[in-house]
């Protein structure tokens, strides 16, 4: 079980794999998350579904800390510890005409199956994704089977637009009506979309993928304050409509750990 | 005989609230025989009825006095498998032992240091119990292998079932691992009792969250269960509603005890999970979970661990003997007090304001009622656990639209059986949190039904 089919390198921080998880696997929808752990002592990783078939997962993953680390080093053919899942609500599909996504580095990977979803009920979607260089933007290629338009940004201006996604997708709604955006990346950056779409009138939903220990709606570690009330990003999300969401709190709460992660990394990868 | 009870050997307490080894040693035979030998043998013993799953509690101390321990196992284990775990948790002091006749005069035979007794002395020295199953052949699924589940399935085993228990997490035992501490239930003491229903043929599936990686009617129509227990339990965190409670260091005792015992951060980073807790750390509530999270603050090496609870001592719903045991290892009950906020910088928790408490006329639960003052007193905090209750997990019920759930999200049963034909409840999921062994009397009773269910529809 859990026995991993393929992996590619996306970049020098990100990768993909399919895992096959046939439990996972054959209720999944749009939005559905899992957790995996590497090995009989390893943390809980929430990642969400790209794509599925009836057996298997694709999963994109970042290597930021000591377990997703870990994780990288898993071959193909090599098997995972544990698959649990499908976890969280399936995405919310509404009722729209024209949709533009928002994808910031690794963030393109919780976009693409709601993006998708989208497309594949003959709404218009444009993409708009963001990276560090040209080689963080990610599943791009798959993108452009169901995407109208998909414009770039990079930190670096190595491909697309020398910037921030905001800035492409302002320019963009001086042009363009779009009645919802979907918005998924670092906290900073669906902060920052929400700002914008505010001021253009654009309905934000978001992603959200706070610290999570079960994923089952049992620990509470994933709680998200949204208009001064309690949600558990596991069972009550992923997604979320993005007003009124706590962003500040939210990255306080994702530095919790900061500590001890480098701690980890330090000790047993010998890096920062 | 002796009139006192028999004392069990524990770790010193300053040298415990250092380790997560366990607290109470157990009973040795010599101290076992003892203690034995206090027992009446009563003609109509009161202990068995006031034992949730009807241990003949007479016959195995008996045995015991015979010195035959493995009949007292064998005694013990055709009423609940596990007894090494039910020794340990077992609130005795308010069921078995409450009812002995002993407790009248002076003290009460300690039921359950025997029963611990034997439990150990059958994992020790591997007893196993061959026990001749009839196959029947029909399949019946259980959802959760904690103790509600543990126990459905083994009676509906010996009945001759071919059962399939399904569990969420990475491991099995639900509560035992992921909420009872390792100083309270060692984990490999869990493990063991578990293997016994393994040994009976019982299924273990994990991983497998019901509701979403299989639906209740998949179980049905695809997988061909006659029949479905649902043993979930309650592990959805209750929260205090006031201001603050979403600040970093806030935790549900869930989240944290989860952390440390299944997850295992008390050893990072040897393990990858860790857990921060900082020096002062205020636990919020009096029941077991609550006295379970402040020990466990203790042992991670916090200087300051009170509770806030906001009624008197006399009320607190824990064990007795936990209770007895986290003052020993320097627990501060800080009583009469009931949070109303927290309060921080850069949305991490620095201090927690309590109204004082009274206490007024009794409530619905006999106890006192605690009325607010008006008064208020703060405390600066690095950390905070809520420990106030959980709710039944929610997973299932959102798959299960057709399960009919009471306002508090418990699943509503008639004689175990819930508002979907064949499908049945106990434990934890119907009865919101409580304990261990009445847990392990509902799935044994649902079990009945169950089997009268499937005998009547087939």
């Amino acid at each position: 079980m859990y026995r991993i089919k393929h992996k590619e390198i996306l970049n020098v921080d990100v990768e993909l794999m399919i895992v096959e998880a046939p439990f996972v696997a054959k209720n999944a929808q749009p939005g559905n998350f899992l957790i995996v752990r590497v090995d009989e002592s390893g943390e809980r990783i929430p990642l969400t579904i790209v794509e599925n078939n009836e057996t298997d997962v694709t999963i994109v993953y970042q290597k930021l800390g000591y377990s997703t680390t870990l994780l990288s080093k898993k071959q193909i053919g090599e098997e995972l510890f544990d698959v649990v899942g499908p976890l969280g609500k399936s995405s919310h599909i509404r009722d729209v005409k024209c949709v533009l996504g928002i994808a910031g580095g690794v963030g393109a990977a919780p976009l693409f199956p709601q993006l998708k979803e989208y497309a594949n009920q003959g709404i218009i979607v444009d993409l708009v994704i963001g990276g560090r260089t040209k080689e963080h933007l990610i599943l791009v290629e798959k993108y452009k089977e169901f995407c109208r338009n998909i414009y770039y940004a990079t930190d670096d201006g190595s491909f697309g637009t020398k910037g921030f996604v905001t800035q492409v997708a302002e320019e963009l709604y001086q042009t363009t009506t779009y009645d919802l955006s979907i918005a998924i990346g670092p906290l900073i950056m669906m902060k920052n979309c929400v700002a914008l779409n505010k001021k253009y009138n654009v309905l934000t939903d978001v992603s959200l993928n706070p610290i999570m220990i079960d994923g089952t709606g049992m620990c509470g570690n994933c709680r998200v304050t949204i208009n001064n009330k309690t949600f558990f990003a596991c069972v009550d999300g992923p997604d979320f409509p993005a007003d009124g969401i706590d962003f500040e709190e939210l990255m306080s709460k994702q530095q919790y750990y900061k500590e001890e992660e480098s701690h980890i990394c330090r000790m047993k990868l010998g890096k920062e | 005989m002796k009139k006192e009870r028999t004392i069990m050997p524990v770790q010193h307490p300053e040298i415990r609230n250092k380790n997560f080894l366990e607290v109470a040693l157990g009973l040795n035979l010599g101290l076992a025989k003892i203690e034995a030998s206090r027992c009446l043998d009563c003609k109509n013993p009161r202990c068995v009825p006031a034992c949730p799953v009807s241990i003949d509690i007479p016959a195995f101390i008996k045995n015991i006095n015979e010195e035959n321990i493995e009949e007292a196992y064998f005694t013990i284990y055709k009423s609940n498998i596990l007894p090494a775990i039910c020794g340990r948790v077992c609130p005795q002091e308010k069921q078995c032992e409450r009812a002995c006749i002993l407790a009248i005069k002076s003290e009460s035979v300690s039921i359950g240091a025997l029963e611990r007794f034997v439990g150990d002395y059958a994992l020790e020295h591997e007893l196993k119990i061959e026990e001749c199953i009839l196959e029947n052949n029909i399949k019946v699924a259980i959802v959760g292998s904690g103790p509600a589940g543990i126990s459905a399935a083994a009676s509906l085993r010996r009945l001759g079932y071919s059962v399939d228990v399904y569990e969420a997490l990475h491991e099995f035992g639900g509560v035992l691992k992921y909420g009872i501490p390792d100083f309270r239930l060692p984990k490999d003491i869990v493990d063991l009792e578990i293997e016994k229903a393994t040994n009976m043929g019982v299924h273990f599936h994990k991983n497998i969250i019901i509701g979403k990686s299989i639906t209740i009617d998949q179980l049905f129509d695809e997988y061909g269960y006659k029949s479905i227990f649902l043993g979930n339990g309650a592990g959805l965190p209750k929260s205090l509603g006031v201001p603050g409670e979403n600040l970093t260091g806030v935790y549900f005792a869930n989240e944290f005890l989860t952390r440390v015992n299944l997850m295992k951060a008390r050893d990072f980073p040897n393990t990858p999970t860790p857990v921060r807790i900082g020096q002062n750390v205020a636990v919020v509530g009096g029941g077991n979970v609550a006295i379970d999270a402040a020990r466990t603050a203790k042992r991670l090496g916090a200087k300051n661990v009170f509770i806030l609870y906001r009624r008197d001592m006399d009320a607190l719903p824990a064990r007795l003997e936990e209770v007895h045991h986290a003052i020993e290892e320097g627990i501060d009950f800080r009583l009469l007090l009931n949070p109303v906020e927290f309060s921080g910088e850069n949305y991490s928790v620095k201090e927690v304001k309590c109204e004082i408490m009274e206490l007024g006329e009794p409530d619905s639960s006999g106890r006192r009622r605690p009325m607010p003052t008006g008064k208020y007193k703060t405390f600066k905090i690095d950390s905070s656990i809520i420990s106030i209750g959980q709710s039944p997990n929610p997973i299932l019920k959102s798959a299960t639209p057709n399960l009919e759930t009471d306002s508090r999200g418990r699943i509503v049963v008639n004689d175990y059986q819930t508002s979907i034909p064949g499908v049945f409840a106990g434990g934890d999921v119907v009865s919101g949190a409580a304990t261990v062994i009445l847990a392990m009397g509902a799935g044994k009773e649902a079990a009945v039904e169950m089997d009268n269910y499937i005998k009547n529809n087939n």
